[in-house]
């Protein structure tokens, strides 16, 4: 008795589900309101098509995101024939590095901020100031390499942010795609490997000689000294180096200490510490 | 013979321009441009495509059963091929005058079905399988409702040949051996007492002397929709689930016979619906009082001026249904099976069976 009366009660509850959405379906409740709807919908879609074709007569202009114009444009062929027609990118937009060799001071500000290290500088010591950048700085290093990676750059253009002289700019070249990998690889040095070479011979030489003057004013000082400290000469050869290239610098001394081995730990670890944090707030 | 290949050049002529209109029709409908590059607007992507398609390398899968394989797009070509036979292109010109035209296009354009299951079984593999399996149900199916309105259209000229058809439509009907005393009047009714025989143009069409032929032709073109394997019953061939249907398989030269095949069969259907409803070779323009435009448009069977008007005129009808089929195919969403049957069976079939009837009835009255 109970188990039937309660299928009854089922069967009657699905019953009037079922009543339930077939009333919601409006006019697709009957064969002919079915037939109509049909009929009426595809009708509107052909129109709709329809009114495409007719639009096609005209396409919309190429015309940047900048131009007031940019959202007016509704109807018309949207195609832009690439190669032959572009879209004109904003001014701030982020592409294709590039370095006006002659404004760069060699400062590797750019190599250290690189997140992904695709900026590689390999910097030649003068053995005087070079040149005057345009905006008043001076110029006392070469660029032995200036390599940038354009296919591992990741656009986020921090590099021209950091560049004291702003000779590291975006520009408005995006497509610069290659078949090879190794050419996306830009070389900005003005210098050929050879004068690269050239120059670095001047820097020891200059300093060769600097420290044989050095050497000879302070033999010349003290002259009945012990020949024991020879062993130290290399040493402080280098510290002298260092130090000779520091004191020619004058005001402009933030440009001068190209040393990245002080900076890195110290982002390294902006990451490290941001990494455990994550876990802790979790847990 | 001379018929043969008129239309073997126009069939090839006709698939080069549709799949480049099919091409533009989709992009404009899409807001886009369509092919470009090859020559001017892109006109010569098609030979290009061809050209490439031809180079291939034609490819049998190592566990396809060779010999179906190789022969099934054949099969299929020939039978929508042969379909063209008792065409008729001009007053004069038709492969074969056989009696019995329509009863034949319909029973030729069935041996396509078996052309498909041969390709879709002989491939080994299950989409090819389940694409012939469904392009067979719909093909099937889809044949009743096409039958009926075929018949819709015979019952109301009392004859199965394609050319007598065409002659009964237009300012020629005299010329046709034994309709010499027949009169055309509106809309088919001789009480209206209006006689169009020597008006012709739209007028004497069998949309107009039966005008629930519209109604039909709808739904003749809706069912050869489906017969042609196009949007939006592609479901033998639908992209996103079955790959390509039963010609997943093919490729290079066979599969371009298929694809021949498929714009052949869409000439073939447009061609009849226009023979059958929209007046065949007949221009559709009315002779108005002294202005002769149905004379001047087009000229006396026998004529070269006849044959070439009406060629063109056959010509221009099917390519606005081809038209027309583009246009539906790149606006609507593929059917579901079941609406795709639901379709077939509970409308178009019920409101042919009463359409046929209404014909008959027409006849009767006229
Ligand atoms: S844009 Fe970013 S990733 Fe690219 S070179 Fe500059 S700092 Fe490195
Ligand atoms: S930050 Fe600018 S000036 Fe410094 S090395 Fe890079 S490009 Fe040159």
């Amino acid at each position: 008795m109970l188990p039937s009366r309660k299928n009854f009660f089922w069967s009657f509850r699905n019953f009037s589900i079922q009543r339930m959405q077939v009333n919601v379906k409006g006019a697709n409740s009957s064969y002919f309101g079915n037939i109509r709807e049909g009929i009426k919908s595809s009708w509107e879609g052909l129109k709709l098509s329809l009114k495409h074709i007719f639009e096609a007569r005209r396409s919309r202009k190429p015309i940047g995101v900048a131009d007031k114009e940019y959202f007016g444009q509704q109807t018309g062929i949207v195609t832009l024939k690439y190669p032959y027609e572009a879209l004109p990118v904003p001014d701030n937009g982020r592409y294709r590095l590039h370095n006006e060799m002659e404004d760069c001071i060699v400062c590797d500000k750019c190599a250290e901020i690189c997140p992904v290290d695709c900026i590689e500088i390999e910097p030649v010591k003068a053995t005087e100031e070079i040149r005057k950048t345009s905006d008043g700085h001076s110029v006392r290093l070469y660029a032995a390499k200036f390599d940038i990676d354009m296919a591992k750059c990741c656009f986020c253009g921090l590099c021209t942010t950091v560049c004291p002289t702003e000779c590291l700019t975006m520009t408005k070249t995006y497509d610069f795609s290659e078949f090879i990998m190794d050419n996306l690889n830009y070389h900005f040095s003005d210098l050929s490997p050879a004068e690269a070479e050239l120059k670095k011979k001047a820097y020891e030489d200059f300093q060769a000689a600097k420290l044989a003057a050095k050497n000879a004013a302070n033999a010349a000082k003290a002259n009945a000294e012990a020949p024991a400290p020879k062993a130290e000469v290399p040493r402080k050869e280098v510290l002298a180096t260092e130090t000779s290239a520091e004191t020619p610098a004058n005001p402009p001394a933030e440009n001068t200490p190209p040393k990245p081995v002080i900076k890195r730990p110290v982002m390294k670890p902006v990451i490290k510490k941001t990494d455990p944090n994550l876990p802790d707030t979790q847990a | 013979m001379l018929a043969f290949l008129i239309f073997l050049g126009l069939l090839l002529t006709y698939m080069i321009l549709a799949v480049y209109a099919e091409r533009k029709v989709s992009a404009f409908i899409q807001d886009r441009l369509g092919p470009m590059e090859i020559g001017w607007y892109g006109i010569g992507q098609t030979v290009a495509d061809l050209i490439k398609l031809l180079q291939k390398e034609d490819i049998v899968p190592e566990r396809a059963d060779k010999w179906p394989f190789l022969a099934a797009p054949m099969i299929i070509f020939v039978a929508v091929f042969a379909g063209f036979a008792v065409m008729p292109l001009t007053p004069d010109l038709q492969g074969s005058d056989a009696a019995v035209g329509v009863f034949y296009l319909l029973a030729i354009i069935s041996i396509d079905i078996i052309g498909l299951l041969m390709a879709g079984w002989s491939s080994n593999n299950k989409y090819s399988l389940l694409g012939a399996m469904r392009s067979i149900a719909q093909i099937i199916s889809y044949e009743v409702p096409v039958g009926l309105a075929v018949i819709c259209a015979a019952v109301y000229c009392q004859t199965l040949d394609l050319q007598a058809i065409s002659f009964q439509q237009g300012i020629w009907i005299h010329e046709y051996p034994g309709y010499a005393q027949e009169t055309n009047y509106l809309f088919g009714l001789r009480s209206l007492g209006i006689d169009v025989t020597q008006v012709g143009g739209f007028l004497t069409w069998n949309v107009v002397r039966m005008p629930l032929f519209f109604v039909v032709y709808v739904i003749f073109f809706i069912a050869t929709l489906a017969e042609c394997n196009r949007a939006p019953f592609d479901i033998p061939e639908a992209e996103s689930e079955l790959v390509g249907g039963f010609h997943t398989e093919y490729s290079g030269f066979r599969w371009a016979i298929l694809f021949l095949a498929e714009y052949g069969m869409m000439l073939l259907l447009t061609m009849l619906g226009a023979v059958l409803f929209l007046g065949g070779w007949n221009t559709p323009l009315p002779n108005i009082g002294p202005v002769k435009l149905a004379f001047w448009t087009s000229g006396a069977p026998g004529t070269v001026y006849g044959n070439l008007t009406g060629a063109f005129w056959l010509v221009t009808k099917a390519f606005g249904g081809i038209f027309v089929q583009m246009w539906v195919r790149w606006t609507y969403p593929r059917l579901r099976v079941d609406q795709l049957m639901y379709l077939c069976w509970k409308v178009l079939t019920p409101a042919c069976l009463i359409l046929l009837f209404l014909s008959a009835v027409w006849r009767l009255l006229g």
